[in-house]
């Protein structure tokens, strides 16, 4: 009997053992604190005779949606390795949408499962209060900081401490099917979006587009980064001087009006309604519409023929306006899509990670991948560096204009720990007016009330 | 006098080592426990500490992160979401969604449970090509039919222009009215098949005696199918009965990659709300809660339809 017990002791030992893992689990934070003595130690602490070290692995997470593909990704990976052998780096791709949740549920995890992610810019609030997020203000050298975009920083940077590594500069475009307007005989795209219903109304007449205009309103993030364009473009705002909520005043009312009105005249595809950002690029690439609003993913692959029936058809023109915002000096508008990489404050390697971040938004790296995604750096755009850069992708020379002259109009969502869920009630009010259940000014009443209870809590 | 068995005696005169404490009844029961202490660990470790875990986090406010502050709010959460509209909202547009979803299937299920006992021509293809949509697994189901349905692609707008039903594409997800009954259309489409085979087993194990008796008695087909088919087979639909309201209640993965809650919310599902709560809004006690209540309405409607359906008596 003794030695059954002890087997079944032993087995109960193996388990626990087992479910403990291997992962060094010491926070990054202990980590810098007794690592750095260690790096600054004399070479003499070390043998000259060392044997070799064994790679650490760094476990990645990103999106596999906007900016580069998962290939392109894993192509960068492979270069970083080759000269960094003592890193490896094993990267996961998700779906946007799944994205946030694996990163909340990967860092419940014991070890967190990641030791970096990819962190879209409405997220940092959120994150840094969970204390997901390592502070990586040190890290940041005068170089990055003076000549990658200011804007960049702006979305990791909270209370003058910096979160991550900036990766990703995108906004929503407008593009258009060059050869629908021709035929329609619009000489020029619309600047206004009181224009762009006439154009619709040409097109949809001579039969060239049944829905000329395409959008990704379904009930998602996308319903509200377009209303961000629109309430922008028409003068209005998220949030008043003190803080409340004002997308619910006259010009959230008309712009949430005028987006059903065009749903009710049948400019816009009715499919707007459930449609995201890939069904808008799935419609537009298809031909069936005219205009469409976009990241800028949706370019390259208009221009890709194992994609799209519309090759060399798509054009950018800056964001067009509401008239009564043009009447205010409104120029632009569209929305901030940005998004970075963050170090995880759990991982027990925030130097290895930081050197790949570092290696992933590199200037080479990033001018060398440009034909899907811009350079966060803005030297970059100036003086020589600019011809480089052109001379990266052929898409560049159509891509960086249509950046230079789109970004300056990005517009922020509101930057709070509660985002998600405010968005949510947004989307829910955006929805409800389109569907015609409510009102818009009904809905955006009632999600104004439930962005002061958030605000409240 | 009192006379021992003759195997105590021996005992008596021959008394069992010292060590030797324990009967081989009790011996064999030990042997029992120590060889399934592993199994149980196991179990304890993934189901029944995380049961134990949510209810406890249900009586906190627990924002999701690390280290952060957990406040004990007693029942507060499970209040807070009694006395909010939207829980009732989804309440009961769940109820909807279990009620039609789970009588379509049980109906139809019946039907081609039928059908095939009666072995028309063809009934082999028939029950195995039915194990088909139900091993298509959900979320691959749920991309299939958010094709179907799409608006500008879909098969369903294809054929139903083909056949000059409609003029122009209708754009099925937008249309609020129409989103639920278009999500229990895919779920019973891929859960029918389960309730078919479940009820077909049961009345190929039917005693045809029965059946005969009845029909030589002058018992119509209707009569012999209402009055001694179905009461022998509640055992078996009480299990479908049980098995699919209690899995149609909690849906959410075909919720999730059809519809999105949408459109404003009209496919917005109870174990929807819970996940919202749990991981996008970061509430985990309002989310574990809200588990605890989903756990509450299925086990109340298991025990309605066992009270009501389960009478062994009857089927002996």
């Amino acid at each position: 009997m003794r030695t059954l017990y002890k087997i079944a002791l032993l087995v109960m030992v193996a388990i626990m053992v087992v479910s403990c893992g291997t992962k060094p689990t010491t926070p990054a934070t202990q980590q810098i604190a007794t690592a750095a003595p260690a790096t600054a130690a004399p070479a003499t602490a070390a043998p000259a005779t060392a044997a070799p070290v064994k790679p650490v692995t760094i476990h990645v997470l990103t999106m596999d949606q906007a900016g580069l593909k998962p290939a392109e990704i894993d192509q960068i990976v492979k270069d970083f390795e080759a000269q960094n052998p003592d890193i490896k780096v094993n990267m996961e791709y998700l779906g946007y949408d799944y994205v946030h949740d694996k990163i909340t549920t990967g860092m419940a995890a014991k070890p967190p499962a990641y030791d970096a992610a990819m962190v879209d810019v409405i997220w940092p609030d959120e994150f840094i209060k969970a204390n997901y997020l390592l502070d990586v203000t040190d890290r940041v050298t005068p170089d990055m900081k003076t000549n990658m975009f200011p804007a960049s920083w702006n979305g990791v940077t909270r209370n003058g401490k910096v979160y991550g590594m900036p990766w990703l500069m995108d906004v929503k475009y407008f593009m258009y099917n060059k050869d629908i307007l021709q035929k329609a005989g619009i000489s020029a795209p619309p600047k206004t979006w009181e224009e762009l219903v006439d154009q619709a109304k040409i097109i949809k007449q001579k039969g060239l587009a049944e829905y000329p205009i395409i959008w990704s309103w379904n009930q998602k993030e996308g319903v509200v980064c377009d209303f961000t364009v629109l309430l922008f473009g028409n003068g209005g705002a998220f949030l008043d001087a003190n803080g409340k909520p004002a997308f619910n005043n006259a010009q959230g009312v008309q712009v949430l009006t005028w987006m059903k009105q065009t749903l009710d005249n049948k400019l816009s595809n009715p499919s707007s309604v459930s449609s995201d950002e890939g069904a808008v690029e799935t419609d537009f690439l298809a031909g069936k519409s005219a205009f469409a609003v976009n990241w800028l993913f949706q370019y390259s692959d208009s221009n890709d023929a194992t994609k799209s029936q519309i090759v060399g058809q798509a054009a950018f023109a800056p964001m067009p306006v509401f008239a009564a915002g043009a009447a205010a000096s409104i120029k632009g508008s569209s929305v901030d899509g940005s998004s970075s990489f963050a170090i995880m404050a759990t991982t027990p390697y925030p130097d290895q990670t930081w050197k790949f971040l570092t290696y992933l938004s590199s200037n080479a790296v990033q001018i060398k991948n440009s034909a899907e995604m811009l350079p966060v750096w803005q030297n970059d755009f100036q003086g020589d560096a600019m011809k480089t850069l052109l001379a990266a992708s052929p898409t560049n020379l159509v891509t960086v204009p249509a950046f230079q002259a789109q970004f300056p109009f990005a517009n922020e969502r509101p930057t709070v720990a509660y985002y998600n869920e405010a968005s949510a009630a947004l989307q829910l009010a955006i929805q409800e007016a389109l569907t015609g259940v409510k009102t818009p000014q009904a809905a955006l009443d009632e999600a104004a009330a439930t962005w002061v209870t958030l605000a409240a809590k | 006098m009192r006379v021992h068995p003759p195997f105590l005696e021996m005992k008596k005169n021959n008394p069992l080592p010292p060590r030797r404490r324990f009967s081989l009844r009790a011996q064999d029961a030990r042997t029992a426990w120590l060889l399934l202490i592993p199994s149980l660990l196991v179990i304890l470790g993934v189901t029944l500490w995380p049961i134990i875990y949510t209810f406890i986090l249900s009586f906190f406010m627990a924002p999701t992160g690390l280290h952060q502050v957990r406040t004990f709010v007693g029942l507060g959460n499970y209040l807070a979401m009694i006395k909010d509209q939207t829980f009732w909202e989804t309440i009961g547009r769940t109820m909807y969604f279990t009620v039609v979803s789970v009588g379509l299937e049980m109906v139809g299920g019946m039907a081609i449970a039928q059908l095939i006992h009666s072995h028309p021509w063809g009934w082999k293809l028939l029950r195995f090509s039915l194990i088909i949509p139900w091993a298509v697994p959900t979320i691959v189901n749920g991309a299939m039919w958010r094709w179907i349905y799409n608006a500008d692609f879909g098969a369903l707008n294809g054929l139903l222009m083909q056949l000059g039903l409609i003029k122009h594409y209708v754009p099925w997800l937008t249309l609020p009215y129409l989103a639920m009954p278009l999500v229990i259309l895919a779920d019973v489409w891929h859960m029918l098949p389960f309730v078919a085979l479940i009820l077909q087993a049961a009345l190929a194990g039917l005693p045809l005696e029965l059946d005969e008796a009845a029909a030589v008695d002058g018992a119509n087909a209707f009569q012999r199918f209402w009055k001694i088919r179905l009461p022998l087979l509640h055992p078996a639909i009480l299990v479908a009965l049980v098995a699919r309201t209690v899995d149609a209640f909690r849906v959410f993965d075909i919720v999730y990659i059809i519809t999105n809650a949408g459109p404003a919310n009209k496919t917005l599902t109870i174990t929807y709300l819970t996940y919202l709560n749990s991981f996008p809004w970061g509430k985990q006690g309002i989310g574990a809660a809200l588990s605890f209540l989903i756990s509450i309405f299925t086990i109340s409607m298991a025990l309605i339809f066992i009270r009501f359906l389960y009478h062994p008596e009857e089927t002996q």
